[in-house]
């Protein structure tokens, strides 16, 4: 699919803008692709490229290193259990054995109408929760066997909608009014300490 | 709620005690602008800005604010190691908590926002830092939104940015989030994913992120919690901070007891004073194990912590004893386990989180660790050969050359070896995935050998 | 070259393995051991380039006076009373534990490996290896070689993953095309999909790679290891003289590679060095000379070019040299040359022919008074933190490919300022201080303004006058200067860079670094293979010791290959020889070449190949070829490097400096000279400069080479005027790419199809006034002629100028030139 959309493009623009170097702007712009299409598309990596002033490579590279990107179409919901040691302990396995059952899948795989991905997943920082999982990073805490079917048969036939489609994270961004912003600060431009910082004394600024 | 569980803030216990960091936790609304005015917030910035940049830096030097990272490094002391006339400088806030067990920072995100936004400003104007990238783990999407949505009101309310109170302090905050890699924990790692780069962490020495860091720019790494602290100590003063927990550690700290307890949770807990036992056990706390079953193991410090036993619930939770003992308590990260779990399995699980979290880089810890998980998987899945225990300790010290920190085991007449292991890794995430294999196969090695004496002949194939 | 005493006074001790040893400042603990005979093995550090400590191989113990740990000796450097282990047990069981670890994935295919026998793993298994794989699980599994570029393929499953590759790519090539895929035991190396490794530099990775991951196409399959002869030698496909490792196997060169030379090329090597010893090993080399039959010379239609006996070739050629007027005698070429044959061949034309019709260069240079006469400059010193580079001359990327690799270091790493004054963007521009492309013509009055005193208020040849000032104070602040000084566009005449060069050379602390590009082209001009010139830098106005030691002496200074070809065409010339030179292609007027070619008599060709202006030749005489001679070299810096033969000539062909001496044989007289050594020995004697060269001392300054110093008088001529053209026309400016269709590269296989197609480059807006659009074809005429072309827009180019490259099939805009014009217009129109 696609490279960035107008708005996204204008979106990623935004999120440029807040960084000294445009490259650090790589993973939250690789979000907004993966937002937009559901998943990683190569066109969007080789816009996202141009973007931060990189090669497709070095996009591909950094991609490819994090988990939660896929580069290929995955379910429009992603089903994270955990089975790590907390959850591990009370039931995350049971937990995953039993949603491969209910969709038919092994984890790793994707349903048949692309509605759900599943996957076995590491630790989810809910371990005192346990067993715990996400749907599209919406969290589950404690989920019984029944309830987490009851999750995914109200997904299916549209009970349930509070839960945005695959890619999509924080539903609020961050906005930086025009204004307030302190300014971003080039690493290779301030030389000189902040001005809030009395002068140094000689031996240093007195931290 | 008679349990104690505060409905919204999943998992969190309302005990009793003193609470520094956690005291917005009870409101459901906690996370707004106006309930955290309301509730004393950013009095500790408006103190701070009274004072100078170095009598804040002083303060929290004098408050003895250990690390609540990981590696418990006084927080004072790593700022001042930032070289006098290098600029800019940066705050980079490690919010990427994936450490097996630990399930904090994410509360503190969730449940209270702007006291994290605070602290930041706190250590920025205390330090001349120009800007704060605030890095939050990737699955955490309700932290990034209430992160987003506090930092869009206190720049409005101009807390943040230019000019901050109307003062010549001006900072900005930027949310930044990852995307599912435990190894950005690390902070050298976490910076290079900053930049927008694999997350593969930097050899330090020779230099630390304080020297060298973002962009080759003194930076100041800190974690979450840690910085939820600085709006309470400067309101409140070091004094008066030092007056909870020990005195190599004072204050209180966050910890997630999780696993085969009657209340696991996540207890802001005095540190130094109390102990395991007070915390699996108190009323006050777990309130015990589950019931008829006893307890077998526990790790104290998250997934990366050798494991303890019976005989080290009475240390208190505090991190020279418990480095002393053969662990250690990082990340706040307590589970616990009874007599249900399955050595093997359990050491498995760690295992295979450390093989697939492994950035790579090292060759001792990229072909190392995955090696661990086959040849436990074997073991497990009743495949293993007699001389595999003996391999897999010979793996594991050549990513961890030994004797690997482990608590003492009386009954075998094993003593205690220290904390922390040594390694032949850039980072201890390889040597951390031996934490496991040499804790269990040290108090539960029979475990093992039955699990390949049970098992059906069937030949391993050569790859 | 560097000091060894002084840097070990000042030395840190450092006790290795209970010895003493002395550590440089700053220096890397590998470096160190290594340099004090203990090696370290490792896989990930190279020396030129920056540790990532990632295959822990190098692991040691050592303790800095906190107890013995173990530390990657790549990432820490000396420190004073350091103590190491590299031998001790714990030193020994960390190393056995990696390299058991880099094994259990390896699929130990050294039987089908390139590498086998020639690869550190392997030899690092025998040497500190556990003896069996205590490994039964599954190997990683990845399809077999895939090709990440045209000439490079790509083996996972032998990747050890030391990031060398990706580094280089990164750091020192600057194309960071192939990367880091995946995490943790899934890494890997590969490119963007459907994005191939495309780097003029690609070859280096397979040179650097420690395992046989990377192998080369034109190597793959070809020898194993032991079967391999080689000796040192150096590049001469451009002028910068990299020191190269020949290899060969049963008499055929099958690889290059490069040779790590602090002075000059780092190790590293463009891929048209590296890979154009295929073109040497061609079947359309000559191997036999060719004659025209007599009875059809002069008529209209010639016949064939017909195998001949060397007897009658060179009876031919001495037939018609022996009693021709001097002045109706012309020589193009030498450029390829070694040093002795173009010693040799200067002797026989001006020293017994009489001659001084001798041009090394081809129209597309500059005059050899300009290059000798100008301060001259090392890489070293262009390269030397806190200096400046103004770059007046071609792209060092696609022309001197081992120059640029030194050029941008020096910018990226050390600080050094970069200043661009050419006719369009370059590779270097990405990291230029400043850009700037003053219209053709011009460069000299934008130099004027820049080493003025006054501010200026308007533009200066189409720079605007902010930029001017910016680049003035740029200047001045001080700070040693380097001129990298060649001809960037061969439709704009050699004046402009002369005037350019004159103005600039008023600066303090200035010393010009030639960026002529042609091989062996500064020893021509040493050795006197210009009009006007001796051997030895020397001047044939003034009388030299060659007068009196040589049979004879043009009376005058002769013509430069322009006045050559125009007098050829004039029919004024009786003979013209074509010392390896191609003038229809090379020359920037095509037209005129070709007529000179045809109102010639007798032309000579001396070549390697029967390329377009040999074939039009009367005699052709088969040369031998970088590989197949022994002698020396002369790169752009004047240093001199050895050159050594592994291999014979294709045939019967023989060597230029033999090729000499034979001719004079035939002409009666005899050039006394019959070895390399002689020729040298003939120099010292008569070229102070060369007092202390002599094969002897090129064989002891192997690696190095020794910098000749020495320039001679140059007389400055007048600033040159601008020259106006009208609205509608474009200046011409002409480019060579890497990869055109020269007559080595078109006989390179892997190389040849790598050439990029025709087209014109506009500034992007320049398109609708002229009405055309991009993308589709246009007619780029001139008084001389019209091309068809697309055309491709390209901020590069600045505005009103027309970009063609040279020397690709198809569209050659040296059919447009006239080389008598100081600048050529074209005009850009769409086609019906
Ligand atoms: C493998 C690894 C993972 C880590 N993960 C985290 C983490 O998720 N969150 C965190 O705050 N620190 C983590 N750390 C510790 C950080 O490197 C660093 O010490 C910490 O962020 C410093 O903050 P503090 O001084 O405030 O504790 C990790 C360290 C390692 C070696
Ligand atoms: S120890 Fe493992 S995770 Fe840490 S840097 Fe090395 S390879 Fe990466
Ligand atoms: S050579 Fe030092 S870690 Fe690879």
């Amino acid at each position: 699919m696609a490279r960035l959309n107008a708005e996204n493009l204008a979106t990623a623009n935004e999120i440029l803008s807040r960084y000294p170097v445009k490259k650090s702007a790589m993973i939250p712009l690789l979000h907004l692709a993966q937002e937009q299409d559901g998943y990683v598309a190569d066109d969007a990596m080789a816009h996202i490229a141009e973007l931060c002033d990189v090669t497709p490579a070095e996009v591909v590279g950094t991609c490819s290193f994090y988990e939660m990107f896929k580069r290929h179409e995955v379910g429009t919901y992603l089903v994270n259990v955990c089975t790590n040691i907390s959850c591990m302990l009370l039931g995350g396995e049971e937990l995953l054995h039993r949603l491969e059952d209910k969709l038919g899948i092994k984890h790793g795989g994707t349903t048949e109408d692309k509605m759900f991905t599943l996957e076995d997943y590491e630790c989810l920082a809910a371990c005192t929760e346990a067993p715990c999982m996400q749907v599209n990073y919406r969290y589950f805490h404690r989920i019984e066997l029944d309830e987490a079917e009851k999750v995914i048969d109200d997904l299916r036939s549209g009970a349930r909608t509070d839960i945005p489609p695959h890619g999509t994270l924080g539903k609020v961004r961050q906005h930086i009014p025009t204004g307030r912003s302190a300014g971003i600060v080039p690493p290779e431009q301030a030389n000189e300490a902040p001005v809030w910082l009395p002068a140094p004394t000689p031996e240093g600024e007195g931290s | 709620m008679s349990n104690g569980y505060v409905a919204h803030a999943a998992g969190y216990v309302d005990n009793e005690g003193p609470k520094i960091v956690s005291s917005r936790f009870v409101h459901e609304d906690g996370h707004t602008l106006a309930r955290y005015l309301e509730t004393g917030g950013y009095v500790g910035l408006r103190a701070a800005l009274a004072k100078t940049p170095s009598q804040v830096h002083d303060e929290v030097r004098d408050a003895i604010l250990l690390g609540r990272g990981g590696a418990g490094f006084p927080a004072g002391i790593k700022w001042g190691f930032c070289p006098p006339g290098v600029w800019p400088r940066y705050l980079v806030v490690n919010g990427d908590e994936s450490e097996p067990g630990t399930y904090k920072d994410r509360l503190l995100m969730e449940c209270d926002p702007h006291q994290l936004i605070e602290g930041c400003l706190i250590a920025c104007y205390a330090l001349g830092l120009s800007q704060c990238f605030l890095y939050v783990r990737g699955e955490m999407a309700l932290a990034q939104e209430r992160i987003a949505e506090a930092l869009n009101e206190a720049y409005a309310a101009g807390y943040v940015g230019k000019n901050i109170l109307d003062t010549d302090f001006s900072v900005d905050i930027v949310l930044h989030w990852g995307a599912g890699a435990y190894i950005v924990g690390e902070e050298t790692a976490l910076i290079e994913s900053l930049e927008g780069s694999r997350g593969m962490p930097r050899l330090k020495p020779p230099f630390f992120p304080a020297a060298i860091g973002l962009y080759g720019k003194p930076t100041i790494v800190n974690n979450v919690e840690t910085l939820s602290n600085l709006p309470w100590i400067l309101e409140n003063g070091a004094d008066a901070y030092k007056r909870y927990g020990s005195e190599a550690s004072p204050g209180t700290r966050l910890f997630a007891v999780s696993g085969h307890v009657k209340r696991p949770g996540v207890y802001e807990v005095e540190q130094g004073v109390t102990t395991f036992r007070d915390l699996i056990y108190g009323d006050n706390f777990c309130q015990g194990m589950r019931e008829g079953h006893d307890l077998k193991m526990f790790i104290p410090g998250g997934g990366s912590a050798p494991w303890f036993f019976e005989d080290h619930l009475d240390l208190p939770l505090e991190a020279k004893p418990v480095g002393a003992a053969g662990s250690m308590l990082g990340s706040g990260a307590i589970v616990i386990m009874d007599d249900s779990t399955d050595a093997v399995q359990a050491c498995l699980r760690v295992v295979r989180f450390f093989a697939r979290e492994s950035c790579g880089k090292c060759t001792p810890c990229r072909e190392g660790t995955t090696w661990e998980e086959q040849i436990l998987r074997r073991i497990y899945d009743g495949h293993g050969r007699p001389s595999d225990i003996d391999m897999l300790l010979d793996v594991a010290d050549n990513i961890s050359p030994g004797p690997y920190p482990a608590a003492a085991d009386p009954s075998q007449g094993l003593e205690a070896v220290p904390f922390p292991p040594k390694q032949t890794t850039i980072c201890p995430l390889g040597p951390s995935s031996v934490a496991p294999i040499v804790s269990a196969l040290r108090r539960f090695r029979p475990e093992f050998e039955a699990k390949i004496t049970a098992r059906a002949s069937i030949p391993v194939s050569a790859g | 070259m560097t000091n060894v005493e002084s840097t070990e006074i000042e030395g840190i001790s450092v006790t290795v393995n209970g010895a003493e040893v002395l550590a440089r400042p700053g220096e890397l603990l590998i470096d160190a051991c290594e340099r004090n005979g203990v090696y370290i093995p490792r896989f990930c550090y190279h020396p030129r380039m920056k540790p990532v400590g990632m295959c822990r191989m190098c692991l040691v113990e050592v303790d800095t006076g906190r107890g013995m740990g173990l530390q990657p000796s790549c990432m820490i450097t000396c420190s004073p009373d350091m103590v190491v282990e590299t031998e001790s047990e714990v030193t020994k069981k960390a190393q056995d534990g990696v390299l058991e670890f880099l094994l259990i994935n390896h699929p130990l295919d050294c039987p089908v490996c390139d590498k086998g026998g020639e690869c550190p793993l392997q030899d690092q298994t025998m040497a500190y290896g556990p003896g069996e794989s205590r490994f039964v699980e599954e190997k990683r599994h990845y399809e077999k070689p895939i090709a990440i570029s045209d000439n490079v393929y790509l083996d996972r499953e032998r990747c050890i993953l030391c990031d060398r590759c990706t580094r280089f790519a990164k750091e020192v090539a600057g194309d960071p095309l192939i990367h880091f895929q995946g995490r943790g035991n899934g890494t890997e190396v590969n490119t963007f999909p459907d994005e191939p490794f495309s780097s003029y530099f690609a070859g280096n990775t397979v040179q650097i790679c420690p395992v046989g991951a990377l192998t080369a196409k034109p190597y793959r399959f070809q020898a194993r290891p032991w079967d391999l002869e080689e000796v040192q030698s150096t590049a001469t496909i451009d002028s910068v003289g990299s020191r190269i490792t020949v290899q060969s196997s049963r008499n055929k060169v099958l690889r290059y590679l490069g040779v790590d030379v602090d002075s000059v090329n780092w190790g590293w090597l463009s891929d048209r060095e590296r890979f154009s010893f295929e073109a040497f090993n061609h079947e359309d080399r000559l191997a036999d000379p060719l004659v025209r039959p007599e009875a059809s010379m002069g008529s209209a239609k010639r016949d064939q070019l017909v195998t001949a006996p060397w007897s009658t070739a060179l009876r031919r050629c001495a037939k018609a040299l022996q009693d021709v007027d001097p002045n109706r005698i012309g020589v193009i070429g030498g450029a390829r040359l070694s040093n002795e044959a173009q010693y040799m061949w200067a002797k026989l034309v001006k020293g017994v022919l009489g001659s001084d019709n001798v041009d090394a260069q081809l129209g597309d240079g500059l005059p050899a008074d300009l290059v000798l006469g100008l301060p001259r400059a090392t890489i070293d010193r262009a390269c030397a933190a806190g200096g400046t580079v103004v770059l007046v001359g071609p792209d060092p990327k696609e022309q001197l490919g081992a120059l640029y690799l030194r050029l941008r270091h020096a910018v990226i790493e050390d600080g050094v300022q970069l200043i661009e004054l050419t006719p369009h963007s370059t590779g270097l521009s990405r990291y230029a201080t400043h850009s700037l492309h003053p219209r053709p013509g011009e460069a000299g009055a934008l130099a004027r303004a820049l080493v003025g005193d006054s501010v200026v208020e308007s533009d200066i040849a189409g720079v605007a006058a902010a930029d001017v000032n910016a680049v003035a104070a740029t200047l001045k602040a001080g700070g040693p200067v380097t001129v990298v000084l060649g001809r960037s566009s061969a439709a704009e005449s050699e004046d402009a860079v002369v005037d350019a060069a004159v103005a600039l050379s008023s600066l303090d602390d200035v010393a010009f670094l030639s960026a002529l590009t042609r091989g062996n082209v500064h020893g021509a001009l040493d050795m006197g293979l210009a009009p006007g010139r001796l051997p030895g830098r020397q001047p044939l106005a003034t009388g030299s010791s060659f007068s009196t030691a040589w049979p004879t002496m043009p009376a005058e200074a002769g013509f430069d290959t322009h006045e050559i070809l125009q007098a050829a065409a004039d029919g004024r010339l009786d003979t013209l020889v074509l010392l390896a030179a191609d003038p229809i292609n090379d020359f920037p007027d095509a037209d005129l070449a070709r007529q000179a070619l045809e109102n010639t008599p007798t032309v000579i060709a001396v070549d390697l190949f029967l390329h377009e202006s040999a074939a039009a030749a009367d005699v052709v005489l088969a040369a031998a070829g970088p590989g197949e001679y022994a002698g020396s070299f002369t790169n752009l810096e004047g240093r001199i490097s050895q050159l050594n033969q592994m291999v014979t000539p294709p045939g019967t062909a023989r060597p230029d400096w033999i090729l000499a001496a034979e001719l004079a044989f035939q002409l009666g007289a005899d050039l006394e000279l019959e070895s390399p050594e002689q020729v040298w020995a003939e120099l010292a004697d008569l070229a102070p400069i060369y007092a202390d060269v002599s094969p002897a001392a090129l064989e002891a300054a192997a690696v190095e080479g020794i910098v000749v110093e020495g320039t001679s008088l140059f007389e400055a001529p007048a600033p040159l005027e601008a020259v106006s053209n009208d609205q509608y026309a474009l200046r011409l400016v002409t480019r060579r790419v890497m990869y055109d269709q020269g007559t080595v590269l078109a006989h390179s296989p892997s190389s040849a199809h790598l050439s990029p197609s025709p087209k014109v480059a506009l500034h992007p807006t320049d398109f609708e006034r002229l009405g055309v659009a991009e993308g589709s074809d246009v007619s780029v005429s001139s008084a001389r002629g019209a091309i068809t072309v697309s055309v491709l827009s390209d901020s590069g180019v600045p505005r009103g100028s027309a970009v063609m490259v040279s020397h690709l099939e198809d569209a050659r805009p040296y059919e447009l030139i006239d080389a008598t014009a100081v600048v050529n217009d074209v005009r850009v129109e769409p086609v019906a």
